[in-house]
């Protein structure tokens, strides 16, 4: 039970992701990750065949790394939006620097990645990139098994008793329901639910997550939130016999 | 290359150059001193001689009875004097002596002392003057109209001397150039060796051998200064280089242990067949690691650009009231675990970067709760005086020895030494990062440390 695999919703299973990047072996751990996580992932390790690939096939989001062989990443993406492609694209970088966000922001990135980024981050911001085109279907209550939430009255009901939260516990429950079955890591939730940008080697978000996890789960069955070592958190129905 | 005259030459050159120019200058000008006062020398010699003829002149005219036994005796008086020439006239009749034509026509008397003028006639440079002589009792007497006397002299003798002179000058001008110029080069050589002795001390400076220093007590004064600023220079380059190597050494030590835990872990994992759970916990565990050393990265890149003086991504008012708030609600759950109260008080704006200024305040709010005891409180107070805003957290706590005080802000720094941090969740950069993002701001961090408490103040400059 790695919590990615399998989407949630299904909705992601036909999603084409092309992955443009030189370092061998982290475009194949790339490939192999988004595919378990439901995607349908090409991979090009060189700028012009990343460039050609794209225009020649359907892809709903590139993640280009910035430094290839050949084309750099901007010069693929001057290429793609020349072409009249707006499929959104995320940038891998190696580099941090702020020119280097302007730039990229400037010619259409929609967002980018500083390495090293855990996989659990890339997986999340992909699946926001993603989630951003389509038409948000405005929803009053929230649901997983027998929790609910009223999001109008902020109110949370399991198995129909009602359960007192802080209101950032609520932020917090309310992100997890949201985003059920996508492992949340902690700088995701962190941004999300306290809008701290920067990575904080305080285990606060492990303590925030026990507390709501001792008044939304314990005494109820089944578990809903889970701990994924090393990558986060995330909220589901635990598949039966796992 | 010197871009604007196309040659660089050496100091010794310009100085030689100087030198022998500003003596040709000098030289010169003396040359022509010497001209001018010789030239003026022979017009009052020249002048004397003319008036000394004139007197003899109007003697032998007033002693004269008639106008043979004039001629007569102007003609013995003047005849031994070559190069003199002499006519006496009555309006525009000739008394004695030359044609007119040899006096230009506008010479005019003058009265008092002579004013000789200079002219040429007939290829001779002539000097002369015109006097008005009484006319003689043969003649009417003092009620007649008077007689005028013109007097010329050759000068070319004057000419001639002249030139040589000039020649001469020119000869020893030349002389001259040459030998303040070897003079010059040679003085400019002598002057220059503490310079020489300076480039070669600097070049045996190196990366390894950043101790050598300039001499400052043997060389001139003017240079005591520059090789003093070297040495200051030098110095500070010898701490950087210090601190950067200490830093890179730390910095290995740092990533080796954890991933020389890795590697231990890792291999011993795969060197017998386990089940998925042990599997599973291996990497989760690596996983942690990872991200620890990947923040520590992160870090260490951010201290890397604020080495080179961080430009601030943006700069906007900030409250730091509101910003500790918003970090009171993160630190919220952990604090309320440990009983630990977070209090704020006071309020004040500053000028900044808020996601940088919010972590600076959360490293030291992280620390003071970390720190804090049991059922204490931490307090932040911010506070704004003289237009210095400025914020402070202050925890219960055992004192820190003094001699950590300073050292706190250093990166890696540890108060133990032991490997203890190891589980730790810091990577020993936290502290070091809120000074660099204060330096960034043009303001600072303190630490002040008493028996129970411990402080921990960010000051920001006027806004």
């Amino acid at each position: 039970m790695l919590g990615c695999s399998g989407s949630p919703a299904g909705t992601l299973a036909a999603v084409n992701i092309l992955i443009v990047e030189d370092e061998p072996k982290t475009g194949e751990y790339l490939r192999q990750g988004l595919r378990e996580a439901g995607f349908s992932v090409d991979l090009a390790t060189r700028g012009n065949d990343g460039l050609h690939l794209a225009l020649e096939g359907q892809h709903d989001l590139v993640i280009l790394d910035v430094m290839l062989p050949e084309l750099d990443g901007w010069q693929v993406l001057k290429g793609l939006r020349s072409m009249g492609r707006q499929m959104p694209v995320l940038f891998l970088t190696a580099r941090d620097q702020v020119e280097d966000r302007v730039r990229g922001l400037e010619l259409g990135a929609d967002d980018y990645l500083v390495k090293p980024f855990s996989f659990a981050e890339l997986l999340a911001r992909v699946r926001v990139i993603l989630r951003r085109g389509r038409p948000s279907q405005e929803v009053t209550t929230l649901q997983l098994a027998d929790l609910e939430l009223d999001l109008l009255r902020r109110r949370v009901l399991r198995s129909g008793k009602r359960i007192d939260l802080t209101a950032k516990e609520f932020g917090l429950l309310e992100l997890l329901m949201r985003r059920q079955g996508e492992v949340l890591p902690r700088s995701l939730i962190a941004s999300q639910v306290w809008d701290l940008n920067f990575d904080s080697d305080t285990n606060v978000i492990d303590v925030a997550v026990r507390r709501l996890r001792a008044k939304v789960d314990e005494g109820f069955e089944p578990r809903l939130i889970h701990t994924v070592r090393g990558m986060g958190y995330v909220m589901e129905i635990p598949e039966v016999g796992a | 290359m010197n871009r604007r005259w196309g040659l660089r030459l050496t100091l010794t050159a310009r100085l030689t150059l100087l030198f022998t120019a500003v003596s040709l200058a000098v030289l010169c000008g003396l040359g022509v001193m010497v001209t001018l006062a010789s030239q003026a020398h022979f017009v009052d010699l020249d002048r004397d001689y003319l008036t000394d003829k004139a007197a003899l002149v109007r003697k032998v005219v007033a002693g004269s009875t008639d106008l043979d036994q004039m001629s007569q005796r102007l003609q013995e008086l003047l005849q031994s004097h070559t190069g003199l020439y002499v006519r006496l006239e009555l309006g525009p009749q000739t008394l004695y002596g030359e044609e007119a034509d040899t006096f230009p026509a506008d010479l005019l008397p003058t009265t008092g002392r002579l004013k000789p003028s200079d002219w040429t006639w007939d290829g001779t440079l002539l000097r002369g003057a015109v006097v008005a002589l009484p006319a003689p009792a043969f003649l009417g007497g003092d009620a007649a109209p008077s007689l005028r006397l013109l007097l010329a002299m050759d000068t070319h003798h004057h000419t001639h001397f002249m030139e040589e002179l000039q020649r001469s000058l020119m000869v020893y001008l030349l002389v001259a150039g040459l030998a303040s110029g070897l003079l010059a080069w040679w003085a400019a050589r002598r002057g220059l060796t503490p310079l020489r002795d300076m480039r070669e001390r600097a070049r045996r400076v190196t990366s390894h051998q950043l101790d050598e220093r300039m001499p400052v007590g043997s060389v001139p004064v003017e240079m005591a200064e520059l090789a003093q600023e070297l040495n200051t220079m030098l110095e500070r380059l010898q701490r950087d280089f210090q601190r950067l190597s200490e830093f890179s050494s730390d910095l290995a030590h740092e990533l080796r242990t954890p991933i020389s835990n890795l590697l231990t872990q890792t291999q011993v994992t795969l060197a017998q067949p386990r089940d998925a759970v042990t599997y599973r916990d291996t990497l989760a565990s690596n996983a942690e690691e990872f991200q620890r050393l990947g923040r520590m990265v992160s870090d260490m890149l951010l201290l890397a650009k604020t080495d080179h003086g961080l430009a601030l991504p943006h700069r906007e008012p900030v409250a730091l009231h509101q910003a500790a708030q918003a970090l009171f609600d993160y630190f919220d759950v952990v604090a309320e675990e440990k009983g630990v109260m977070l209090v704020l008080e006071g309020q004040a704006t500053t000028q900044g970067d808020r996601l940088m200024l919010q972590r600076a305040i959360s490293n030291l709010l992280s620390n003071a709760i970390r720190h804090a005891p049991e059922h204490s409180r931490v307090h932040v107070s911010v506070s704004h005086t003289d237009g210095m805003a400025s914020l402070c957290v202050d925890n219960a706590g055992p004192p820190i020895a003094c001699e950590h005080l300073p050292r706190l802000f250093d990166r890696f720094y540890r108060m133990d030494k032991s490997r203890a941090h190891l589980n730790a969740e810091g990577t020993g950069l936290g502290l070091a990062i809120t000074r660099a993002i204060m330096e960034a701001h043009g303001g600072m961090v303190s630490v002040a440390s008493t028996a129970e408490r411990t402080r921990f103040c960010l000051q920001f400059p006027a806004a």
